[in-house]
């Protein structure tokens, strides 16, 4: 409250026209602190039920080394890079200050189909494989455009193909058709929690059996679109089995969010939810059976934000490469500089490596290969080079990069959070 | 269809490489790095069954011999050939000693360029015999465009002079292919090749070097006094065209380019493997799924170091897949040449912190893997080279731009 107090002292907000933005951002940082989470979301049911679950079947196994994308990969990364590079690219700035995603942009990815990647067909989905591949090429396609509108909008992906890999056949019947329409519900796959050293496999949030019931507490940070999200998937441990995901409805009593706006992905709409005494039936335990789920689902979400990392920097690489040939100093380029050129030359290097490790993670998942080493390998060198190309972009556009004239700065922050945050993503 | 596994279809030759590695070269590794300059005798049984898989279209490709740009594909499809074999095999190879694999007999340097540019005469006159590399001289290293060593035509042979350093297997080999100016007036385009026999009279060995690393490969310095050539022996056309420049002789290099980074990854590979016995002893594991943070710094740290590797591995992959799919290769080549030579010797010197005083001793082949790793990112277009090669490409600069 004193720094709030002090804030409003600032003339300076008034000197830069700042003030109106700046009481629309402490409105959505503080929001009364926790209320209850969209309360009028919609109400989930089957209309059919299936007999069994329905699963994608796997891709073909590939014969040999090779980096292309088959036709229909293709054919999708082109679509999708298209829209994020008109659409999302312009979007960005005012999305990146108000927090939010436009409803348009949302629709539109709604009929890209973006939700129901992870959909079966047989529950109205329309692709006929299950494809951790193709999921990271949009993804990267999506966050070449921005990273922060990208996530909003795969944040109910990360649901569906969460349900889809693991749900059974009533989790199966009860969600995912509505992924599947033009009105998609906004969703997030909630694992992040606060506090320093968070280790995704020991969580805080705890749930334990009460009668047929779970009942679940906890806080979770860093959720998109926690705020409109009608359906949550929840990271939590449970007492005696170890981590696990649970369904939960946002109407569900005791479950709370406040808007925690981060250094980046800010048109997502982070938020934190807060778990009191939440009530689920014991059909809200996703992946029962499939003992290494949660393994899997941290696995393929730290894929995810790999390959909105690499999407990104190469977003970056690409907007660098005109500016340095452009910039003069001292009388000619400064991409005539070594000092710039090869600083260009290894943003090339890493982005390269960057995409080739994300992909291979990607394609041992799809061939029901272990892939616990490779997703981790890629994780620490998106994280790490993912950070370090932020950082050079604005520092090889000096006080252009610095100001929110360019997207430069963006990108430095959303590169710095992508390779944190665990969670709110599938591939 | 994306798939950056090691096709099935190589994966014996990996297997009969490693093999290889781990009976032949490993047992000797140390025995040569101290006798520096004497004759691994031990190679001549092994170069001569990798000779057999080669003359048994095996394609093994132990050596710089087998790459070359791959004809087109007929069918158009997705294809896996000698660049991805030498690749693969390379890394087996210098997972067992990476100096023993840079005096492989018949597998040198010189082969690669005869490969790349000979025409069908001295394809055949020159097939089975070791072919080492002249480039450097004293006063042009990495600036090939400023060498002094000259070439006149004199009746029915070229006469060369100059001198010559760091010729690898340069006293081993039977011929040498020097590069020398047909006119120091016109610069790059005047540079050609010849074919030097070996036992060529004005081909004069002047010294053999002693080396920080890979010193069971003789690296040799030549000088040229009137050393008469036979005009048939020049690699490539003997036209001065300027227009094309360079591009015959540096061809040479987008195909060499992955197979120096398959060194440095063979050598990165070694120390990793090493590293991570030496920590489980010691009680350190990686754990994949836990967050780096979460674990012991030594963990952190050796998954860092697992990541540059994978990182290197996969774009020297793509750079051999590239070649044996006809694609343009150059800039990918640089990158994997780039990020696999200064990742050999980060990981090698990383790894030895790790492993402390063992990771120093003699005892143990950690500090040699960590000198011969040096090399691989100085040879063959430094580090500084490849980022200067692909600034140029990536920015559409030229030399003279991009200085």
């Amino acid at each position: 409250m004193r720094g709030l107090q002090r804030l409003s002292q600032l003339d300076l907000i008034d000197r830069a026209g700042l003030r109106g933005l700046t009481e629309r951002l402490v409105y959505r940082g503080t929001r009364n602190g926790f209320r209850a989470a969209n309360a009028a979301g919609r109400t989930f049911a089957a209309a059919q039920k299936l007999g069994k679950p329905a699963r994608q079947p796997r891709r073909k196994r590939p014969a040999g080394f090779d980096v292309t994308p088959d036709d229909e990969q293709l054919m999708m990364q082109e679509a999708v890079g298209d829209f994020a590079q008109e659409k999302l690219r312009k979007a960005a700035t005012d999305a990146d200050a108000s927090c939010t995603a436009p409803q348009e942009l949302l629709e539109q990815s709604a009929e890209l189909g973006i939700a129901m990647l992870g959909v079966p067909e047989e529950l109205g989905g329309a692709f006929a494989e299950r494809s951790a591949v193709t999921s990271a090429l949009i993804t990267e396609a999506l966050a070449g455009g921005d990273m922060g509108l990208a996530w909003a909008l795969l944040a109910p992906s990360a649901v569906s193909s969460a349900i889809g890999l693991w749900g059974d056949a009533d989790q199966q019947s009860t969600y995912l058709p509505e992924f599947t329409g033009e009105n998609v519900p906004a969703a997030a796959l909630a694992i992040h929690e606060p506090g320093a050293l968070f280790d995704p496999f020991e969580l805080e949030t705890k749930a334990r059996r009460d009668g047929d019931d779970f009942v679940i507490d906890g806080l979770k940070a860093l959720v998109p679109r926690a705020a409109d999200a009608e359906l949550f998937v929840i990271g939590a441990d449970l007492e005696g089995e170890g981590p696990s995901l649970f369904v939960v409805e946002s109407k569900t009593k005791g479950v709370l969010t406040q808007s925690e706006p981060a250094i980046g992905l800010r048109a997502a709409g982070t938020g934190e939810v807060k778990l009191e005494g939440v009530r689920v039936p014991a059909t809200a335990r996703l992946g029962a059976e499939a003992d290494d789920s949660y393994t899997e689902c941290i696995r393929l979400s730290r894929i995810a934000w790999c390959a909105m990392a690499v999407g990104t920097a190469q977003g970056a690489l690409d907007f660098l490469i005109p500016y340095v040939k452009d910039r003069k100093a001292f009388g000619e380029p400064i991409a005539n500089r070594q000092a710039v050129a090869f600083n260009m030359s290894n943003i090339a290097i890493e982005v390269e490596g960057m995409r080739l490790t994300t992909y291979r993670a990607a394609s041992l998942a799809d061939q029901g290969k272990p892939f616990a080493r490779e997703s981790a390998i890629a994780r620490q060198l998106c994280a790490s080079k993912g950070m370090q190309i932020g950082s050079d972009a604005v520092q090889l556009l000096g006080g252009h990069g610095y100001v929110k004239e360019y997207p430069v700065e963006r990108w430095y922050r959303d590169l710095r959070a992508a390779g944190v945050v665990e969670g709110g993503l599938l591939v | 269809m994306i798939n950056l596994e090691v096709p099935k279809k190589f994966e014996p030759l990996v297997e009969q490489a490693h093999i290889v590695a781990v009976e032949v070269l490993r047992p000797i590794s140390r025995k040569y790095d101290v006798a520096e300059h004497e004759y691994p005798k031990e190679l001549d049984m092994l170069a001569a069954l990798i000779d057999g898989m080669d003359d048994g279209g095996n394609s093994s490709g132990a050596g710089a011999a087998g790459v070359s740009q791959a004809q087109k594909n007929g069918d158009g499809g997705n294809r896996n050939g000698s660049n991805m074999a030498s690749v693969l095999s390379i890394i087996e190879m210098c997972w067992g000693d990476v100096g023993l694999l840079l005096t492989m007999p018949r597998q040198g340097l010189g082969n690669s360029a005869i490969a790349a540019v000979a025409d069908d005469d001295q394809k055949e006159r020159f097939a089975g015999k070791w072919a080492a590399m002249a480039i450097t001289e004293p006063e042009a290293g990495s600036d090939s465009a400023a060498i002094r060593t000259t070439a006149v035509l004199d009746g029915d042979e070229y006469v060369l002079n100059g001198e010559k350093i760091y010729v690898t297997s340069g006293e081993r080999a039977e011929l040498v292919v020097v590069w020398a100016s047909l006119d120091r007036e016109v610069g790059r385009a005047a540079i050609k090749s010849f074919v030097v026999e070996r036992s060529n009279p004005g081909l004069k060995l002047d010294r053999l070097e002693h080396k920080l690393g890979i010193r069971a490969s003789d690296t040799a310095a030549f000088i040229l006094d009137d050393c008469r050539v036979p005009k048939e022996d020049l690699l490539g056309s003997p036209e001065i065209d300027t227009k094309k420049g360079f591009g015959g002789v540096m061809r040479t290099f987008d195909n060499t380019r992955p197979l120096v980074a398959a060194m440095a990854l063979g050598v990165a590979r070694a120390c990793i493997e090493h590293t991570r016995d030496a920590l489980k002893e010691a009680g350190v594991e990686v754990d994949y799924d836990r967050p780096a943070n979460s674990q012991h710094a030594a963990a952190a740290e050796l998954l860092e170091l697992e990541a540059e590797f994978e990182a290197s591995r996969l774009l020297t992959m793509e750079a051999a897949w590239m070649a044996d799919n006809s694609k343009p290769n150059s800039l990918h080549a640089s990158y994997a040449k780039a990020k696999a030579g200064r990742t050999g010797t980060d990981v090698a010197l990383r790894c030895i912190a790790l492993c402390g005083s063992a990771g120093l001793g003699e005892e143990e082949l950690l500090e040699k893997w960590a000198r011969d790793a040096k090399i691989l990112d100085i040879f063959e277009g430094t580090q500084q080279i490849q980022l200067l090669i692909i600034a140029r490409q990536l920015l559409g600069l030229t030399s003279a731009e991009l200085k």
